[in-house]
């Protein structure tokens, strides 16, 4: 099902609505909720939280604006920066930036399915480390460029292309 | 910007990152709309990171579902929620409808019952009426006929006194020689008691010779306004009205005599 199928049915108000949604996009949006908690309990709390947000707010989002899963990321991405904010009292970004994750699937190995997690790790490793770095930095906790380019010490006007590069390296590991 | 330029500036995947601005969103998207290749390209950029964090996601529990559920369900009373079709009036418009209908229904039985009595009041008070109306023209034609005898027929009227036992009794008979008939009018005697009815007597003097001609019901005396008709008897000198026991005497009882008069 295409997120404009997806639209479709909750704009009709089908009651399967809700769980296509949450089939289509719960793990993706727990995969980056824990990216940033590095605690499942907390993570799932959260993921709760967001898509009840995510439900309660259907009517907000305007796809003139932006992709649905955009909307739905950038949801669960501050309500987990907010949780953070509110259990450290520290605003600042730096400490989000210490683990990535890729060390998500060094520590839960034993927890998520073996094969898979190995077989992903395989795959994920492929990226370069700078690769691994920027994305989790942008699409994973929602760096601006401008912080990206201050915490990779790179170029700003490099962030953008070089993102691009290690989208266009993901996306082929993933057709392979 | 030419679509070729915007695919390689990396634009495209800043947008699906949610990293760019309202208005950098709005021109991409309207990009996407013109272009196809834009488009499978932004897909393509969204589905890539998509598996990316569902592949670095830890085991999410089959509980997790059903709490979020829950609390929007719980929620469902306020602002929230689309899980199902927001709340409308409708289905109370339908059973307020109901209500005003039951409601209606029983004032319109209320009112049928209403009008149902009234009518059969209508109907009572009619037949009321009949029943005055043909009375009174039993009544007019009893006291046409009476009238008819008194005016008409009867070409001789004996009065009869009243004697000791009731001094102002008053009787008459009526005589029509031409047809031979004999009628008595008793309306001026008292209501005989319960028992007792009044027998009238034609009487021939020389002998003293009294001859029943009629026992008189007077239980109908209203209906005959007091006149009666009795046997003719030829030659009769007197006429005498006593009072007998029900069924009538073979010899009038003189001491219960209340009206005599000659001929």
């Amino acid at each position: 099902m295409t997120q404009e199928e997806l639209l479709e049915q909750i704009y009709k108000k089908d009651s399967k609505a809700f769980t296509l949604l949450y089939d289509m996009y719960s793990k993706s949006l727990y995969g980056v909720i824990y990216n940033l908690l590095k605690d499942k309990e907390e993570s799932e709390d959260v993921l709760q939280e967001v898509f009840v947000k995510i439900w309660k707010n259907l009517d907000t989002y305007n796809d003139k604006k932006g992709r649905f899963f955009t909307w739905i990321l950038n949801i669960a991405r501050n309500a987990s920066i907010d949780r953070l904010r509110s259990k450290s009292h520290n605003n600042s970004k730096k400490n989000l930036s210490s683990d990535n994750f890729v060390h998500i699937l060094d520590h839960n190995t034993s927890t998520t399915n073996k094969i898979d997690a190995i077989g992903i790790k395989q795959f994920i490793q492929k990226l370069k480390p700078k690769c691994i770095r920027i994305i989790d930095l942008l699409f994973f906790k929602g760096y601006t460029q401008k912080e990206a380019s201050e915490e990779l010490d790179i170029p700003l006007g490099t962030v953008k292309t070089q993102n691009r590069n290690c989208i266009k390296e993901l996306r082929n590991i993933l057709q392979a | 910007m030419e679509k070729e330029e915007l695919i390689e500036s990396g634009t495209l995947e800043l947008f699906v990152f949610g990293l760019l601005t309202e208005e950098e969103n709005i021109a991409v998207q309207e990009m996407a709309q013109k272009h196809p290749e834009v488009q499978a390209e932004i897909l393509s950029i969204e589905q890539a990171v998509i598996n990316l964090s569902y592949s670095i996601s830890p085991k999410l529990s089959a509980e997790n579902y059903h709490k979020i559920k829950q609390i929007l369900l719980e929620r469902q009373g306020g602002e929230v929620v689309q899980i199902q079709p927001k709340k409308s009036v409708s289905p109370y418009l339908g059973w307020a409808a109901a209500v005003i209908l039951m409601f209606g229904i029983g004032i319109q039985y209320y009112k049928y019952n209403e009008v149902k009595d009234e009518a059969k009041k209508v109907v009572i008070e009619r037949n009321k009426y009949e029943q005055m109306l043909a009375d009174a023209q039993k009544q007019n034609t009893q006291t046409e006929e009476a009238l008819a005898i008194v005016r008409d027929k009867a070409d001789q009227t004996i009065t009869l006194e009243g004697q000791q036992v009731a001094p102002d009794a008053k009787a008459k008979i009526y005589l029509n020689k031409a047809d031979n008939e004999t009628y008595v009018d008793i309306a001026g005697l008292p209501t005989p008691p319960e028992g007792k009815v009044y027998q009238v007597w034609a009487l021939k003097l020389s002998p003293l010779t009294p001859t029943s001609i009629g026992v008189l019901d007077t239980d109908n005396i209203a209906d005959t306004k007091g006149i009666y008709k009795v046997d003719s008897f030829e030659g009769a000198e007197a006429f005498g009205i006593t009072l007998e026991p029900e069924g009538g005497s073979d010899s009038p009882t003189l001491e219960q005599l209340y009206t005599l008069g000659k001929v």
